[in-house]
C-alpha cells in the first residue's frame, strides 16, 4: 500500500507524520519505504537519520539545435506545449529553463537536427534508516525551478510496486510537485493545523485529491488552538479525522530537538498502527462502493 | 514599418498593456499609413513561456517593433533573435504611443528590463 503525506498549507507537521507512521509500521513488522518528496526543501532525513549510501544524479534532456542542419521549419516549435523552443526566421532558439525534457522537438525534427543534451536537476540519495525503513529522497539543485523530473524519478528509482508499506512525503501546496507526489498513492493523509489558514488550504488539497480520485482523510496537529472550522468542514465533506495531535509543549520541544513523535511519546506508535488499520478499512470499504 | 503595441482590450483609445508576454491583445499597426488591427495574443494563457511564444506570434506576422511596458529575459532574448527592436513606455493609448514612436519619443531598449516571471533563470 502507499500512503501519500500532504496538506495544502506549509509547516503543518506533513514531514512529523510520515516519518513517526512510517517508523510505527516498521515497529510491526512490515517492510517499509518511506520516500521524502519535497524536493525543494527534504528534511525527513533528519528525523529518521538513514545512512545514505546510493546517489543517482537527476537529469533533463534539453535539446541542442545544429544551427548547419536546421532549415528553420519550425516543426519544433509547434509542438513544444512549454515554448521553450521558438523558431525565428532562420534562428531557432532553445530555453532551457523552460524545457520539461519531454523530447518532442528532438523526435519530429525532420532535419535530425536536435541532440538531446542531459542538464542537472538535482540528484537521488538513499539508504537505509533507523528501524530498518527503506529511505530515499531527492533534492533539487538550488536555483533550479523543474521539481516534478525529481519526484518522477525518485518514485521510479525506488520501486514503489515491489516494496511493501511506501509511505510518500508530499512537498505542501496543490500544484505540479505534489500532483506528481500523490500519483500512484492508494490514500493521501492530510494534515492540517485547526485554523483559518489551515482550513483554507486544507480546502485546495482536499480539491485535489478528489481531482485524483483517491481517498483522503485528515490529521489535526497542534489540535487546541484555532477554532472548530476544520471539522465542520471535514463533517460537511464527509472527510475521516483520522487523529488529533495536540498542542503541547513537551512535543513541540521533541521535534525541535529533531526527535520522532513517536519517539517523544511511544503511545503514538500504538496509534498510528491503528490509523494504518483504518486506512486499509477506508480503502476496502472504498473498494466495495464502486 | 510594421509595429505592434501590447493591449488589454484591443482598443485604441484606453490605457495600453504593460505585460507583454501576456497581454490580451496586441495592436499592429502599418506606421506610415496608420492602418492597424487588433490581434489576440495567443500567448496569453500559456503555461509557461508566454514571452517567446509572443514573439514567435510577432515575428510570424512580420512584426519589425514593439512597444510594452517591460520586457522579460526570455521575451528580449527571443526578440533580439528575432530581430524585432523592442521599445518601452510608462503610459498612454496606443494611438499616443504611435505619435510618440513615430516622433522619435520612446525609449529603445538594449537589454531586459522586467522581472522574471514563473520560471527563474539561472
Amino acid at each position: 500500500m502507499i500512503i501519500a503525506i500532504s496538506s495544502g498549507k506549509g509547516g503543518t507537521g506533513k514531514t512529523t507524520v510520515a516519518t513517526s507512521l512510517a517508523m510505527a509500521l516498521s515497529e510491526s513488522g512490515r517492510l517499509v519505504s518511506c520516500l521524502d518528496c519535497d524536493v525543494e526543501g527534504p528534511n525527513a532525513h533528519i528525523f529518521l537519520r538513514p545512512v545514505l549510501d546510493q546517489r543517482k544524479p537527476v537529469n533533463l534532456l534539453i535539446p541542442e539545435v545544429d544551427a548547419d542542419l536546421c532549415t528553420g521549419c519550425g516543426r519544433c516549435a509547434e509542438v513544444c506545449q512549454f515554448h521553450a523552443i521558438v523558431v525565428l526566421g532562420t534562428k531557432t532558439l532553445v530555453f532551457p529553463e523552460l524545457c520539461h525534457g519531454c523530447g518532442s522537438c528532438a523526435l519530429v525534427c525532420p532535419e535530425n537536427a536536435i541532440t538531446e543534451i542531459p542538464k542537472s536537476l538535482g540528484v537521488l540519495e538513499k539508504g537505509p534508516a533507523i528501524g530498518g525503513i527503506n529511505f530515499a529522497h531527492g533534492v533539487l539543485n538550488v536555483g533550479q525551478p523543474m521539481a516534478v523530473p525529481v519526484i518522477t524519478q525518485l518514485k521510479s528509482w525506488q520501486n514503489l510496486s515491489a516494496t511493501g508499506t511506501v509511505i510518500l512525503d508530499s512537498p505542501p501546496g496543490a500544484s505540479c510537485p505534489v500532483v506528481e507526489s500523490l500519483r500512484g498513492a492508494d490514500f493521501v493523509i492530510l494534515v492540517t493545523e485547526p485554523t483559518p489558514f489551515g482550513l483554507h488550504d486544507l480546502r485546495l488539497a482536499v480539491q485535489l485529491t478528489r481531482e485524483l480520485n483517491i481517498p483522503a482523510g485528515v490529521i489535526v496537529n497542534r489540535d487546541g488552538i484555532g477554532d472548530t472550522s476544520v471539522d465542520g468542514f471535514c463533517r460537511e465533506a464527509g472527510l475521516p479525522i483520522l487523529m488529533r495531535i495536540p498542542f503541547a509543549r513537551r512535543i513541540g520541544e521533541g521535534i525541535a530537538q529533531g526527535k520522532l513523535l513517536v519517539e517523544i511519546d511511544p503511545v503514538y506508535i500504538n496509534r498510528f498502527q491503528l490509523l494504518y488499520d483504518q486506512i486499509e478499512r477506508l480503502i476496502n470499504g472504498k473498494g466495495d462502493e464502486k | 514599418m510594421k509595429l505592434a503595441i501590447s493591449s488589454h482590450d484591443g482598443k485604441l483609445d484606453t490605457q495600453f498593456s504593460s505585460r507583454f508576454g501576456r497581454c490580451n491583445y496586441f495592436i499592429f499597426f502599418d506606421t506610415e499609413t496608420r492602418s492597424n488591427e487588433a490581434k489576440p495574443n495567443p500567448a496569453a494563457d500559456a503555461r509557461g513561456g508566454a514571452g517567446p511564444q509572443a514573439v514567435q506570434f510577432l515575428n510570424n506576422n512580420g512584426i519589425e517593433a514593439t512597444i510594452t511596458g517591460r520586457y522579460g529575459p526570455n521575451a528580449f532574448s527571443a526578440l533580439e533573435a528575432a530581430g524585432i527592436q523592442a521599445y518601452e513606455a510608462d503610459e498612454g493609448t496606443p494611438d499616443e504611443l504611435l505619435d510618440r514612436f513615430l516622433a522619435g519619443d520612446l525609449k529603445r531598449v538594449d537589454s531586459a528590463t522586467g522581472p522574471e516571471l514563473h520560471h527563474k533563470k539561472r
